[in-house]
């Protein structure tokens, strides 16, 4: 329950006046307010400078260190403060959190320092306010980032029990750590050079023969050529089996996207090896020959701003996809205008539409080769427009690149995107957990708590019979189970389930409990039974005793089991449900039926104790788990008293 | 989670601006000052540390001195997470709002109150009828009874067991009436409210729940 609202819980409860007119059923005793302090000022004292507060400001949240009881370790009892050795200028918003409700996180704050002292105060930082988490998170991802390149700048040092793969691979990513992987590193950077220049030198003209018309020198020189060939694809090979290996993933290492480059750039060789010299596949195997370019793309490896390169133009793509997409609007537009107002002229070059695809794109990236030409006055009007608004197409996309480069150089900006993503759904389950945690806590407390109130409710009658001890015991285990506003919370929701004559429950019983009566179909009973079976209806299964029964008058040698008899009656269908339920419980119920055994002059003394009698058509149907203790007559207790009627 | 209360009053702003119609509504700020505390205790019955310890809440609450009707339901409707709490608050909120100008104040706050906790019987009963009846004649019909009901079960939301069904609140209406309106005329006035309260042990027993409340 948040805050400040813990201040409107009075009147909460007042209003509850409104529900006991309606409600048939008699309602639960309010907890008590056993020593009820006066709300009283403390000071804290956190390194010299002394803030004060109300007792019950700090007392709204009480899973954190100053709403506990873990406070009292700081109290010193000379100056009669609680003393905090921890940074005065932190506290403050520390503090105005449980003034206001809401964590703020100040601009000029160390993001570590503010994380130290919230864990150090038991507050968890993903409530801080939406005003101030974006900053949070922003500075908080800074900085794992940067602890992160630390860690990386660490990793040069040599673990000690790495296999001989791990180094291997180590050496492979990065030719800093050793001698060998910078030779190996130099090796494979010069062989991709050289291959890529054979490749280049192949195909320039060698000096001819006298009789011979002027060749490239990869035909003249066909043997050294193809000596150089095999001699870098067997380099290429070896090292790409090497990674291969030594790559500790090695599916997502042959799905990466060097080692296809890699794989591209060896496989003309061999598939040029394997065919042999026919004519038909001969064209094809020239056209294989171009893949061998992609080796220059091996040097990405050996060069950062490449890779860069590459990323930026990757994470680009939807802006260039829309260049693309509005650049070919325009052309097809220009083009099919430029073709209608050329049809006229005599021997134009504009054929058809996708011919003048070609004028239209040269005119508008403004390189204007000036093999088509226009040669109508309409053309050559078109024409003009279509250059000038070809500049401004063209010029949209550059500054977009050129931002989105000079982001990824200084964040990487992805990765964090999607850890942010996962952070923030995460943030957003745990404040919808702790949302709901009051819901939850009032289930869970009904479990617990009930036990409590009936020790609670024994305890008085009880006072003279228990020793000291039990009783300190007793007292110790209520205060500790839940705070007074939280108790006075509880109160006020159990008042409304007897209202209403419902229970809450959590999801999953709902959902069992709707389909178990949906399969029963139940007939509608009519108004007058209403409030019999709906006191029927409200057996507790799920809770252990309520402390609502009183003994009759007459009949107290079974009674005094009576009021902690847990008596219930099943309507017929959903006595299955029973099973289910109880089972948690009991180790509560069986604690509370040794309870029982004492002997009791409560009867008499039970002041608290509201008087039901509930009618019992059918002898109470104990839990299937056998409550063998009880030897009183269930035929005893047939007062049909209904509450008001 | 406190809420910054955003307070439209209509009601004794302390200052006028001479702005536009939307401008008034959006920045009166307002600034109700309460009665002071000697006519506040000598109009409830409180004592003089308790309305301190009620005005710091609802200081805290709503800064600028009144709730209107939408703080009131989002306030109250922090206690019942399970359910909607909307309806039901708003039928508190006309309760509480004595004088119909759509906001509360801290005097009507407190006077709500000082009826609720330490009022006789008598008066609780009154507080109460005048929340079941809707629309202030004197009666309270089927109807109006039938609203009141359905927030009432409109709180519990929807996991509840048993299982709530759509006649559930008819039938408790049904329930009430029968006990309520002696002379079956399908009105139940407040004579007959309070008389039948007064006979009924329960209700008579659970009007005192809450006198330990402050």
């Amino acid at each position: 329950m948040a805050a400040g609202v813990a201040a409107w819980l009075p009147f909460a409860r007042a209003a509850a006046i409104g529900w006991m007119p309606v409600a048939n059923l008699p309602m639960p005793v309010a907890p008590t307010e056993k020593n009820k302090r006066q709300d009283e000022l403390i000071v804290l004292n956190v390194s010299g400078r002394r803030f004060q507060t109300w007792r019950n400001t700090l007392d709204r949240y009480p899973d954190t260190l100053l709403g506990s009881s873990e406070k009292e370790f700081f109290y010193n009892e000379d100056t009669k403060e609680y003393f905090f050795d921890r940074d005065p200028d932190v506290f403050r918003s520390v503090l105005n959190f449980y003034r206001t409700g809401k964590l703020h996180y100040p601009r000029y704050e160390c993001i570590s320092s503010y994380d130290e002292e919230l864990a150090f105060f038991g507050i968890v930082p993903e409530i801080i306010g939406d005003c101030c988490y974006e900053e949070y998170k922003d500075r908080k991802r800074e900085n794992a980032e940067r602890l992160m390149d630390d860690q990386e700048d660490n990793k040069d040092a040599k673990l000690p029990n790495m296999t001989f793969r791990e180094t291997m691979w180590r050496a492979f990513e990065n030719p800093h750590t050793s001698t060998m992987a910078l030779v190996f590193y130099y090796v494979t950077g010069f062989f991709i050079a050289v291959s890529v220049i054979t490749n280049v030198v192949e195909t320039v003209p060698c000096g001819s023969a006298p009789n011979m018309k002027e060749v490239p020198c990869g035909e003249r020189y066909t043997v050294a050529f193809f000596c150089m060939d095999t001699a870098c694809v067997m380099i290429f090979t070896v090292e790409y089996l090497m990674r291969l290996f030594a790559a500790p993933n090695r599916y997502r290492f042959m799905r990466s996207v060097m080692s296809i480059i890699d794989v591209v750039a060896i496989l003309p060789y061999y598939i040029g090896l394997v065919m042999t010299d026919n004519e038909d596949v001969s064209g094809a195997f020239v056209t294989l020959r171009v893949f061998r370019v992609f080796r220059i793309f091996k040097f990405s490896r050996h060069s950062q701003g490449l890779r860069i390169l590459g990323y930026t133009l990757k994470s680009c793509a939807s802006e260039l996809g829309f260049l693309l997409f509005s650049l070919t609007m325009a052309i097809i537009i220009f083009a099919t205008v430029m073709f209608y107002a050329e049809k006229g002229s005599t021997s134009s070059k504009f054929t058809s539409i996708p011919a003048s695809f070609w004028y239209t794109i040269v005119t508008m990236t403004t390189l204007g080769y000036g093999d088509m030409v226009p040669k109508t006055i309409a053309g050559k009007i078109f024409g003009s427009i279509c250059s000038l608004s070809g500049v401004l197409v063209i010029a949209l996309p550059v500054p977009v690149i050129v931002s989105n480069f000079s982001r990824i150089y200084h964040q990487n900006q992805r990765a964090d995107k999607r850890r942010a993503q996962k952070v923030q759904k995460a943030r957003l389950a745990r404040i919808r957990l702790s949302k709901t945690g009051s819901s939850s806590a009032f289930l869970h407390s009904k479990r617990n708590g009930l036990f409590n109130e009936a020790l609670e409710l024994t305890q008085l009658p009880y006072k003279m019979n228990l020793s000291d001890q039990g009783s300190t015991e007793d007292e110790k285990r209520l205060s500790k189970s839940t705070s007074l506003i939280e108790s006075q919370h509880h109160h006020l929701l159990h008042c409304l389930e007897k209202t209403t004559n419902h229970e809450f429950v959590d999801e999953q019983y709902y959902q069992q409990s709707y389909l178990e009566a949906g399969l029963q179909n139940y007939p509608s009973r009519s108004p007058s039974l209403s409030s019999q079976d709906g006191v029927t209806g409200s057996c507790c299964t799920r809770r252990s005793k309520k402390q609502h029964h009183t003994p009759l008058p007459n009949a107290t040698a079974p009674a005094h089991m009576q009021p902690l008899k847990h008596t219930h009656t099943h309507p017929q269908g959903l006595q299955e449900l029973s099973t289910i339920h109880i089972q948690p419980l009991s180790t509560s119920r069986s604690s509370l039926n040794m309870r029982v055994d004492e002997p009791a002059p409560l009867n008499c003394q039970s002041s608290q104790i509201t008087t039901a009698i509930i009618s019992i058509p059918t002898p109470p149907v104990t839990t299937p788990e056998g409550d063998a203790h009880l030897p009183a007559a269930p035929t005893l207790q047939n007062v049909v008293k209904v509450s008001a009627l | 989670r406190t809420h910054f209360v955003r307070c439209f009053s209509v009601k004794q702003t302390s200052f006028r601006r001479p702005a536009l119609v939307e401008d008034e509504l959006e920045l009166s700020a307002v600034r109700h000052r309460p009665e002071g505390l000697e006519q506040l205790e000598a109009q409830t019955r409180f004592s003089r540390k308790e309305l301190q310890i009620l005005y710091r809440g609802f200081k805290n609450e709503c800064p600028s001195g009144v709730v209107n009707e939408e703080t009131f339901k989002d306030i109250y409707a922090q206690f019942f997470p399970q359910g909607d709490a909307s309806t039901y608050a708003h039928f508190l909120f006309n309760a509480f709002d004595t004088d119909h100008n759509g906001s509360v104040s801290f005097e009507d706050f407190v006077m709500g109150l000082s009826i609720l906790l330490r009022g006789t019987v008598q008066e609780k009963l009154i507080w109460a009828f005048n929340l079941y009846d809707i629309n202030k004649d004197g009666y309270i019909t089927k109807e109006e009874m039938l609203d009141i009901m359905k927030a009432i079960y409109d709180m519990m939301g929807k996991c509840t067991y048993p299982v709530l069904k759509e006649e559930t609140p008819r039938q408790h209406v049904e329930v009430f009436f029968q006990k309520m309106d002696k002379n079956k005329d399908g009105v139940v006035t407040i004579d007959e409210f309070i008389d039948c309260c007064q006979n009924d042990e329960n209700i008579m027993r659970s009007m005192h729940l809450f006198e330990n409340v402050l």
